[in-house]
């Protein structure tokens, strides 16, 4: 799992049909600084995240499908946990 | 996933048979800024999508979920076409 934080969503009407009801985060990876690093990915949200969140992010097709509940789903990144410090 | 600008067609008469009847696209990755990032890259599509629109497509195993039970010898598949985005980025993300 990587730190990231949310820096918005994404609206779409026409997705996948395993997709529908998903919401979308578009969330920067950060190191323990809060420095971004690396580039932007789209992850379904499992946490209730919003904008401006510190979060865990997992980047694994497997493990993001389970926590959206949703086996079979073409997602490859989940936000799964709010970050409430890194010490 | 990621987002990308769809910027072309590809068409490939001979092709793997589990690729016959998928739309190939030409794909430009985007930052949330709407810049281009990384390399371009060729995708099946599940949506409709066409040239010119902002989707999202996912990479690797699951890009062949969506045409589960069949087996597509694909590595990147659109899953969505964006209507908008909101982007807020933090102090180091300027």
């Amino acid at each position: 799992m990587q730190l990231a934080r949310v820096t918005g969503a994404v609206v779409s009407t026409q997705k996948q049909e395993n997709l529908r009801g998903a919401k979308l985060l578009l969330v920067q990876p950060v190191d323990a600084n809060g420095r971004a690093h690396g580039v932007a990915v789209l992850a379904v949200d499992a946490a209730q995240a919003g904008t401006g969140d510190h979060v865990l992010l997992v980047l694994e097709g497997r493990a993001a499908a389970t926590a959206v509940h949703r086996r079979g789903a073409p997602v490859d990144a989940a936000v799964v946990g709010i970050i409430d410090e890194v010490s | 996933m990621q987002l990308a600008r769809v910027i072309g067609n590809v068409v490939c008469t001979v092709k793997d048979t589990s690729l016959y009847g998928h739309k190939l696209l030409f794909l430009q990755p985007l930052n949330p800024t709407r810049e281009s990032v990384g390399h371009r890259l060729v995708a099946v599509d599940s949506v409709g999508a066409g040239v010119g629109e902002e989707v999202f497509f996912v990479r690797g195993r699951e890009a062949s979920f969506p045409f589960f039970p069949d087996k597509v010898a694909t590595d990147a598949n659109v899953v969505g076409i964006v209507d908008q985005w909101s982007h807020e980025p933090g102090p180091s993300e300027r």
